[in-house]
């Protein structure tokens, strides 16, 4: 297909998508109120918060689906409000729970939307069984999708993106409604995305799956990004420390020692022969080392990777906090 | 700044889709065997008139879709009648049903304009509806062929073919009505009511509202009541009432076109037609002339119609 604008290609730099003051009102309300990030190419993205955050509108203005009401965005280099073939050209979009022509098949109707992005047709038959077969759907292929269930759904959605071989996924909510097996499948199927090089967005309030796939997240709060950065980091922000050690050893001033390890900032006390420690760092083989060093004996050595769960649940927490402080004065 | 690439991109891939669609659907089956069981019926009583008098007419094939033997009307009352469901059938869950599939975004947001896809739909409604009536008016040809048993002059072929024009566009307008109702009410069932409700009010109701409305803006004057004539004024009144209905439209479209004698299709002064040879038929481009105001009311009507789904669905948000 001829392609007039492929001139414009993306800037070297790394950043996929940049969001500057982006906004969206709706009547008096800023439902995305003056955002900015960036995305990086390679990473997997992820868009938390709540509920009428504004994280589908968010994603709604990077494809051009909704006015953008001030502010830009630039997605590989478009402009999604003034070049939005361009990107629904390299962007795939799979919807929150997403819909497909039940009367077609799987091919039928992986085969519509392929004609729509303007494959021809020997082109189209291959991209659309090697999409198939990679999320698992080709010996369903000749089904109707009316049959199918709601995870398989959603990988005929993944397989969309791959006949499309976009550049960009942007995906919204994934794994609402999917069993953890299914949720399971559908998180390894993205990071096969991402190690082909696809840029992944994906938005969510599951926070462990999140966290397990995700380079980096933005945390959204009634229009605003409040928190961005990679997990450890918001972490350490919010928490205060990254990693909760716990240690399980006996051993003459084992609570002293642990202390002096350089990174801990605080150890507890939990009982005669156990002790957790914060720190912003892994410090398990520091901590061994003291146990071995004050002739005790290690039982049990465990850390907590910094959850996101409790990130999120103290970030929030603090907020009305400091709204009630406010409130008061 | 405009926006770049071509509105038109994916309209053929839509409208090939839902062409598709519509042949095999089952909805689209009911309504085909509606109208041609009821179109063979009206056929049938209009073949066995004619047979009577096959000798004495000249344009014996478009006395078929004319003439009516009670208590069936003729096939072309049936057609202004029932064309409007079909279409209706066609539109009604054009764009919301996309909707409450949720298949709406995910189609967007393939490298498309919105105007394609409502473009492609409509170009499909229409289709469907032309490759049905198309079929229809070869059937009334065939018939009239096989139980008449006289070929048809190539007047009659044109002025048929005429008829076959206006009525896919009398079909266009309902469809643009059905899309437009799909269009501005998010559940199928509501734009489904909403649309029977205006096909029942234009095709029943109106004819005889128009002359009760027209009788109250201008009174019938009494001394044209007493010569037994009708009142200028409320005539006219009646009529241009009456020709906000696209049924009415194409009632006197087919009138002008399939009876060739019609001269007028409205009131006219005794002087309008001195010279006149009352009963003689007009040359098929006369027909048309007199057709012609009417035919351009219903693809305006379409358009306008079509354009105004077009708007509201641009500033309609994408999601659920």
């Amino acid at each position: 297909m001829s392609d007039p604008d492929s001139k414009a290609a993306p800037p070297a730099t790394g950043s996929v998508i940049e969001a500057r003051a982006l906004t969206k009102t709706y009547g008096d309300v800023n439902v995305v109120d003056a955002i900015n990030f960036d995305i990086f190419r390679g990473e997997v993205f992820g868009l938390l918060g709540p509920n009428g955050a504004g994280k589908t509108t968010t994603i709604l203005m990077m494809l051009g689906l909704t006015e953008i009401s001030s502010g830009t965005v630039s997605v590989l280099g478009f402009n999604p409000a003034r070049q939005p073939l361009q990107v629904k050209r390299r962007v795939g979009y799979l919807p929150d729970s997403v819909g497909f022509y039940d009367h077609l098949t799987a091919t039928e109707n992986l085969a519509y939307t392929a004609k729509l992005m303007g494959l021809r047709p020997a082109e189209r038959a291959s991209r659309i069984k090697a999409a198939l077969a990679r999320v698992r759907l080709l010996e369903v292929a000749d089904k109707r999708v009316g049959t199918f269930s709601r995870g398989m759904r959603q990988r005929l959605g993944l397989a969309e993106i791959i006949v499309k071989q976009a550049e960009v996924a942007i995906l919204d909510e994934p794994t609402s409604g999917l069993d953890p097996q299914a949720t399971l499948e559908f998180l390894g199927l993205i990071e096969e995305l991402k190690k082909e090089g696809v840029t992944v967005l994906l938005s969510s309030h599951a926070l462990d799956q999140v966290q397990r796939i995700c380079d980096r997240v933005a945390l959204f709060q009634s229009g605003h990004i409040v928190l961005m950065g990679p997990v450890t980091d918001l972490a350490r922000q919010v928490l205060g420390a990254g990693f909760v050690v716990e240690v399980e050893a006996d051993g003459a001033g084992l609570a002293r020692r642990l202390s002096t390890i350089p990174g801990v900032t605080n150890v507890e006390t939990l009982a005669a022969d156990r002790f957790r420690m914060t720190a912003d760092r892994d410090v398990r083989p520091d901590a061994a080392y003291a146990v071995v060093g004050a002739n005790g004996s290690l039982r049990k050595l465990s850390v907590d990777e910094p959850s996101l769960e409790a990130i999120y649940s103290r970030y929030f927490q603090n907020q009305t906090d400091n709204g009630g402080k406010r409130d008061a004065a | 700044m405009r926006r770049e690439g071509s509105p038109f991109q994916g309209v053929g891939t839509v409208m090939v889709k839902e062409l598709a669609d519509n042949l095999s659907s089952a909805r689209m089956l009911v309504l085909e065997l509606l109208i041609v069981l009821t179109a063979l019926a009206a056929l049938y009583g209009a073949i066995d008139n004619l047979k009577q008098t096959t000798a004495e007419d000249p344009f014996l094939l478009l006395r078929l879709f004319t003439v009516e033997r009670a208590p069936l009307p003729s096939f072309v009352a049936i057609l202004g009648f029932l064309i409007p469901l079909m279409a209706i059938g066609l539109g009604f869950d054009a764009v919301n049903g996309e909707h409450n599939r949720r298949t709406l975004s995910r189609i967007l947001a393939q490298p498309i304009y919105r105007d394609a896809l409502l473009m492609g739909k409509f170009l499909a409604g229409l289709a469907t509806l032309a490759i049905n009536l198309a079929a229809l008016w070869l059937l009334v040809i065939g018939l009239g062929l096989i139980f008449l048993g006289v070929p048809p002059g190539t007047e009659e072929i044109a002025r048929s073919l005429a008829f076959l024009v206006i009525a896919i566009f009398y079909a266009g307008v309902w469809l643009a009505l059905a899309m437009l109702l799909s269009i501005v009410f998010r559940s199928p069932a509501t734009a489904a009511l909403v649309a029977l409700g205006i096909w029942l009010l234009l095709t029943i109701l109106w004819p005889m509202l128009a002359p009760a409305i027209a009788q109250a803006i201008a009174p019938p004057d009494p001394r044209y009541l007493l010569l037994g004539l009708d009142s200028p004024d409320t005539a006219i009144w009646t009529q241009t009432l009456s020709r906000l209905s696209p049924n009415h439209l194409f009632g006197e479209a087919m009138l002008a076109v399939l009876s060739p004698s019609t001269r007028s299709l409205g009131p006219v002064f005794i002087d309008q037609l001195r010279g006149a040879l009352m009963g003689a038929p007009l040359p098929l481009s006369q027909s048309l002339l007199i057709c012609w105001p009417q035919t351009v009311s219903l693809i305006a009507g379409t358009i306008v119609l079509f354009v105004a789904g077009y708007i509201v669905f641009q500033r309609q948000e994408v999601r659920a």
